[in-house]
Order: C-alpha cells, then sequence, then structure tokens
C-alpha cells in the first residue's frame, strides 16, 4: 500500500502540486517531498507555458516586438511594453515628448496598483479568505475601466510604442483617475480592518518564509521580495528613468523579510503609487504624445540593455542589434524567475500551508517566468 | 396554533384507530424516516442557497439569481446536475470503501437528527440521555472521513483524512465539555428536559459569563467539527485542491457536500437548544405582556429562527476568516480552548452548586 501512495526511498511523500492547482496562480508545476506535512525539499518545474516570446522576437520589427510583451507578465503588460519601448528609445536616441513621458508613468503606477490589488485578493484567497478578492477587484475594475478607455484594451495594453504613446488620453481621463483616488483612499481602510488586522492572519505570515538580505541578493530576487529583506533595489530610485528623478516618493523597505513584510511593503507601495499619480495628474503638460519617427525603426549595431521596476520587480531588456530591422537577439530578465527560485530555500522546513502563503507573497505570475 | 404537536397527534390518533398498533407504531417509523429524508434534502437545498446568498451579500456580488425567483432553485439544478454525472471510482481505489464512505457521512448525519427538538413536544426520540447521543453519534463522522481520504489512492485526499481526523477528534473535547458546562446547570442529559429548564429565560443569560464563555468556545469548536473556514483544513482548496473528497463526482460528492449542511444545521440546532433554549419563546422576567406576545409566536419558528440565526453567524465566519494552520489549529484547541473550556466547567459547576444563577 505505501509504494502505491508514492513515495521516495527514504520513505517520504512525494506530490505533485500543478501544473492544474489553485496555489500556483497558473501552470507552475511543483515537486515537493514532504515528511507528514513538513516539506523536505520544493522543486519548481517550468516550461508549461513557454511560447518562446524572445525566439519569436527575432523576426518581429522593432514596432512589433512589443506587442508580444503584453503577454509576457499580464499584470503589468504597460510597464513591459514601456521597457521595450525605453530600450528602442535608448538605442535609436529618441527624444520622447514630454507629455508621453507623464502619460507613460501614470500609465505604470496605474497598473502598479491594479497588479498589487489583484496579488493582494489572490494571496487572501491563498489563505482560504475568500472575500477579499471581491474587494480588491471592485477597485482593479475602476483601473481597467480607465485603461480601456484611452487604450482600448483591458489587459493587454499595447499602449507604448517607439517614441511615446500610441493615441492621445481619453479627455475623461484625468476626472476618472481623480475619482479613483477618492475611491481607493475611502476603502484602503478596509483592506487593513478585513486582511491586514486579522489575528490568524498575523499568525500566518509572521515569521514565516524568512528570506535574508544576503540570500535575497544572491538568489537575485528584486522588487518587493527583496526590498522586505532590505535590499535598496527599486530601479525607479537606483537608475531613474522617464520623469521618475523629479518626483517625491519612497522606496518601502522592510528587514524582516518574512510574509507578512512582504505583505506589507506591497501595501505601502500601493500608497506610493497613489502618490506619484497624485502629482502628475494635474501637471500633464500640453504637447505632442509621440515623436516623430521613421515608419520602420532600425537599431544601430550594437548591444542594448534597460531595466525598469515591474510589479513584480526588475525587468530587463536585452537586445542585441546587427543593423537590421529586426532585433538579432533579444532576452528578457524576468523578475518572478529570480524570485520564484528562494522558493525552496524560504519554505523548507515549514507546513503545506506555509508554502502556499510564502508563494502567494512572491507574486509570481507564471507566463513572466516562462515566457 | 401553528403547532406542530397537532399534526403529529391528529396522525397517531387516526393510525392507532384504523391498524394495530403494531402497524401504527411501523408505520410512524416509515413515515418518520421520509420526513427526517425530505428534511434532509430541503435543508441541504436552503442551506446551499443561504450560504451562496450570504457570501454574495459580502462580496459585493448577486449570488444565483436566475434560477426561479432570487434564484431559489439553483441549487435543485445543480443537485440535478450532479445526480445525472457519472460518479467515478478512480484506478486503485478500494472500491468497497470508496462508495460507502459518502454514506456513512451521511448516515451519520440522520442519525443526529433523532433527539433534536424542532418544536414544541415535536421530537423524533426523546432519549433520556439525549446530550450524550448527540456527541457520541457526531464523533463517528470522521470514520467516513478517513474512509474517503484513505479509500480514494490519492495523496491529497489522504492529507486531508488526516488532518480531519486530528482536528476533529481534538475539537470534540471542547465541544463536549462546553455541553458538559449546560448540562451540570440542567441536571439532566435530555433534550427535553434541557429545554423546559430554560422556562424563565436563556442559559446564555441565566448562566453568567461561563455561560458565555462556553457558547464562544462551542461555536469554535462546532466549526472546526464541521470542517468549516477558518477550519477547513480538511478541504483547504488552495492547499489540498479539494482534500478528502477530491476524488469524489456526482452523487457521491453531492452526498458530502450536503452532510456538511446538515451537520451545519444540526450542531446550530445543538447550539440554539443548550443556550437560547431551543423553541422556547423569549421571556424576560415579570414583563407579562411581553412574555405573553412572544408565546403567540409559534415554536417552530423560535427553533429555526434561532437556529439560522448561529448558521448565519458559521457562515459569516467563512466569507470573513483565512484559514489556520494545521499546527496552529491543534495548538489553538490543546493549548487555549481546552484548559479555558476545563476552567470553565469548574467556575460553572461552582455556580450551579452556589445557585447563583437566576
Amino acid at each position: 500500500m505505501v509504494e502505491e501512495i508514492g513515495t521516495n526511498t527514504e520513505g517520504d511523500l512525494i506530490i505533485n502540486v500543478g501544473p492544474q492547482h489553485p496555489a500556483t496562480h497558473g501552470v507552475l508545476h511543483l515537486v515537493l517531498t514532504l515528511s507528514g506535512e513538513t516539506i523536505k525539499k520544493v522543486e519548481p518545474h517550468l516550461g508549461y507555458i513557454h511560447r518562446s516570446i524572445e525566439k519569436m522576437c527575432e523576426s518581429l520589427s522593432y514596432r512589433q516586438f512589443i506587442y508580444v510583451t503584453s503577454r509576457m507578465d499580464y499584470l503589468s503588460s504597460h510597464i513591459n511594453n514601456h521597457a521595450c519601448a525605453l530600450t528602442v528609445e535608448k538605442a535609436m536616441q529618441i527624444e520622447v515628448p514630454q507629455r508621453a513621458q507623464y502619460i507613460r508613468v501614470i500609465m505604470d503606477e496605474l497598473t502598479r496598483i491594479a497588479s498589487h490589488e489583484l496579488w493582494w485578493g489572490a494571496m487572501a484567497m491563498d489563505l482560504g479568505a475568500f472575500t477579499p478578492f471581491f474587494h480588491a477587484f471592485r477597485e482593479r475594475e475602476t483601473i481597467t475601466d480607465i485603461m480601456e478607455k484611452t487604450c482600448g484594451a483591458r489587459l493587454t495594453m499595447n499602449y507604448m510604442v517607439p517614441g511615446g504613446v500610441m493615441v492621445d488620453l481619453h479627455p475623461d481621463f484625468q476626472k476618472d483617475v481623480k475619482s479613483f483616488i477618492q475611491l481607493y483612499k475611502s476603502k484602503f481602510e478596509e483592506y487593513n480592518e478585513l486582511v491586514t488586522g486579522n489575528i490568524i492572519f498575523q499568525n500566518r505570515m509572521k515569521g514565516i518564509g524568512i528570506l535574508s538580505k544576503e540570500d535575497a541578493i544572491s538568489y537575485g530576487c528584486s522588487g518587493p521580495v527583496a526590498r522586505a529583506s532590505g535590499v535598496h533595489c527599486d530601479i525607479r530610485k537606483l537608475y531613474p528613468y522617464e520623469i521618475y528623478s523629479q518626483l517625491e516618493f519612497d522606496e518601502i523597505l522592510d528587514t524582516a523579510g518574512d510574509s507578512f513584510a512582504r505583505y506589507m511593503v506591497r501595501l505601502k507601495e500601493m500608497q506610493q503609487s497613489i502618490r506619484i499619480v497624485e502629482q502628475l495628474i494635474d501637471n500633464i503638460p500640453e504637447g505632442e504624445f509621440q515623436a516623430k519617427t521613421k515608419a520602420v525603426l532600425k537599431l544601430p549595431k550594437g548591444e542594448f540593455y534597460q531595466r525598469v521596476e515591474t510589479a513584480r520587480g526588475e525587468l530587463g531588456v536585452y537586445i542585441v542589434s546587427e543593423g537590421g530591422t529586426t532585433p538579432y537577439r533579444i532576452k528578457f530578465r524576468s523578475p518572478g524567475f529570480s524570485n520564484l527560485s528562494a522558493l525552496e530555500h524560504m519554505v523548507k522546513g515549514l507546513k503545506i500551508g506555509d508554502l502556499v502563503a510564502a508563494m502567494g507573497t512572491l507574486d509570481l505570475v507564471i507566463p513572466d517566468i516562462d515566457r | 396554533m401553528f403547532s406542530l404537536e397537532g399534526i403529529t397527534n391528529t396522525v397517531h390518533e387516526w393510525l392507532n384507530n384504523h391498524f394495530s398498533p403494531t402497524l401504527a407504531l411501523l408505520t410512524e417509523f416509515v413515515l418518520v424516516g421520509v420526513a427526517a429524508i425530505a428534511l434532509f434534502a430541503l435543508l441541504g437545498l436552503g442551506l446551499v442557497w443561504m450560504e451562496r446568498k450570504v457570501a454574495a451579500v459580502m462580496q459585493i456580488r448577486l449570488g444565483p439569481n436566475r434560477v426561479g425567483p432570487k434564484g431559489i432553485f439553483q441549487t435543485t439544478a445543480d443537485t440535478l446536475k450532479l445526480i445525472m454525472k457519472e460518479g467515478l471510482t478512480p484506478d486503485g481505489a478500494d472500491k468497497f470503501l470508496f462508495n460507502l464512505a459518502p454514506y456513512i457521512v451521511m448516515i451519520v448525519a440522520m442519525l443526529i437528527l433523532a433527539p433534536i427538538a424542532f418544536a414544541k413536544n415535536f421530537q423524533i426520540w426523546d432519549i433520556n440521555i439525549g446530550v450524550l447521543y448527540l456527541s457520541a453519534v457526531s464523533s463517528l463522522s470522521v470514520i467516513g472521513v478517513l474512509m474517503a481520504g484513505w479509500a480514494s489512492n490519492n495523496k491529497y485526499s489522504l492529507l486531508g483524512a488526516m488532518r480531519s481526523g486530528a482536528q476533529i477528534v481534538s475539537y470534540e473535547l471542547s465541544a463536549g465539555l462546553s455541553v458538559i458546562s449546560i448540562v451540570v446547570m440542567t441536571g439532566s442529559l435530555s433534550i427535553n428536559d434541557i429545554i423546559l429548564s430554560q422556562q424563565n429565560g436563556w442559559w446564555i443569560f441565566k448562566g453568567h459569563i461561563p455561560a458565555f464563555i462556553s457558547f464562544v468556545i462551542f461555536i469554535i469548536a462546532v466549526t472546526a467539527e464541521t470542517n468549516r473556514a477558518p477550519f477547513d483544513l480538511a478541504e483547504a482548496e488552495s492547499e489540498l485542491t479539494a482534500g478528502f473528497h477530491t476524488e469524489y463526482s456526482g452523487m457521491k460528492f453531492a452526498l458530502f457536500f450536503l452532510a456538511e449542511y446538515i451537520n451545519i444545521f444540526i450542531v446550530c440546532a445543538i447550539g440554539a437548544t443548550l443556550f437560547f433554549g431551543g423553541w422556547m419563546p423569549l421571556h424576560i422576567g415579570h414583563w407579562e405582556g411581553f412574555n405573553h406576545v412572544m408565546d403567540y409566536i409559534p415554536s417552530s419558528i423560535w427553533f429555526f429562527g434561532k437556529t439560522i440565526g448561529l448558521i448565519f453567524l458559521i457562515m459569516w465566519f467563512r466569507w470573513t476568516f483565512p484559514r489556520l494552520r494545521i499546527d496552529q489549529l491543534l495548538n489553538l484547541e490543546w493549548k487555549y480552548l481546552l484548559p479555558i473550556s476545563m476552567f470553565n466547567l469548574i467556575l460553572m459547576t461552582i455556580v450551579a452548586i452556589m445557585g447563583w444563577h437566576f
């Protein structure tokens, strides 16, 4: 009977979590080695949603390949597009108009809020609380509506193009964003009342899945995961792009490195994003929303790299150009992949419930890991 | 007026006038059985609908609203779908135990209905050890759960069943102790006597703070015993997909599902009986007029009203709290609830001996 259940030679239970499992939020496959409820080993298996986006990009022009990147980390598609557009602009030395820069930053921050909203709901669901998911979607819906009005899309935006943005803002944009900010501020306390202050929630999160500063650096973690361990790694602060250097916002750092720290960092980041949007929304300058560029873009020969801060961490775009109309090689450095690699270190010796909770705080988006 | 007592008496007299006593008794057994099954089905359907509506209100949604007025036939439609689905038995499963398990869980749920007083003099079986019977029979359901988990030949099911076993066995202690604290006050194990002892006030008011503490412990313990969130570790959707009933489909799954809701109804009915006086109307001291008005409300409405109130409380828990971890769950029971309820029992005994209660 023991053999039928499926164990290894030491008598440990081996369980496949995924590729279809509610906790993995996609097609991630984890092979767990368990001793009772205690986790001895976690082995992530990737590749279930590999679409070879990087290879596809090699046969697409510099205007086209941006659309594919919306499908990588679908929760921050604006920021993915932004990174690609920035790389092309950097290589061709295109001057982006002020208005476009403002619009891009506002869109990025709204995307960050929307992404963190979804993460908040999904993570509460991982812990067994279903209601927060709907509360989070109430606010997220407003953002997607704003996006839809301007870009015509709710998830895969494809709004940022080399030289600026594709179309100008919808006339209602400022009004909508302001009413969203008001709605968000009135509802934010609910998040803390419903989830953060809950004693069960705190017991599940505090002191669980600890990642030290050294480990966070050596695993290459970035974004809120690394910042919760005290790593100063916000690209918006370290290597400011667009107008981030002129903006006032705080880089949220925590030193605990546990699941609760990661949770709090994201919650506070949402408020910082609101702060950035508030600074910009009334001051969007008039003018062009797109720089004059040639119809066919040709990058000079060479290698180009640009990094941006997505909702999950550092996204790097590396383009090798031979001088043609399509990239010779392209490589994305996705934040989720590195963050996932720290999972085993975080949950070794903990219970199954902790694995799910810790994985929730990593905020994994599987198409971003697999590409 | 509106008393269910009248119906049973009429049926009883009619049967005894027309048939021999033995045949009349047998017919009554059959009638009671049919009534229990009908109640089982109705409660299951009603409570599932109620849960969906409660969840919808808490989650800013509408909930079922298409099948019938306010969607009341949605669960009927779902049950029909489940009946028509194929009941798969996984390869490598222990077929006999696998198929037996849902029936055990359901039978246990139905057995517990026996001593519950639904209205004044409306009770299937007024057994003199009613409370003991309830505690004894309700512990049997864990056997069905363990059986389902083991026989499924699925690792998730096995983990879920083991969790469930540890959980139900632990939490039964607290539930039992808080029930005993009411028995100490009443001096009787019979459900009917316990209700009658609350003629001039419910135990939750009469028993001072100890009664309130045992009510809180009771509600926590029965939420855990019925495997409801925040103690739904046996199912733990995000961890074990569906826990012990992962491999069940069709009507066998529906039986587990219905049994869960019947169990909720039963534990809430027990809670209402012990702490809120069952079918006993609300009486306040010497307010004769008020008490008289309360007496006009039929006893069945009192009973079901109190029970549904408690069910709402348990549903509220589910849609608010996150889930505990297995070690935290067992810590909560063995390190906090059990010592508190033991101390509370002593306190209750002192209150009962000194006659401090009202």
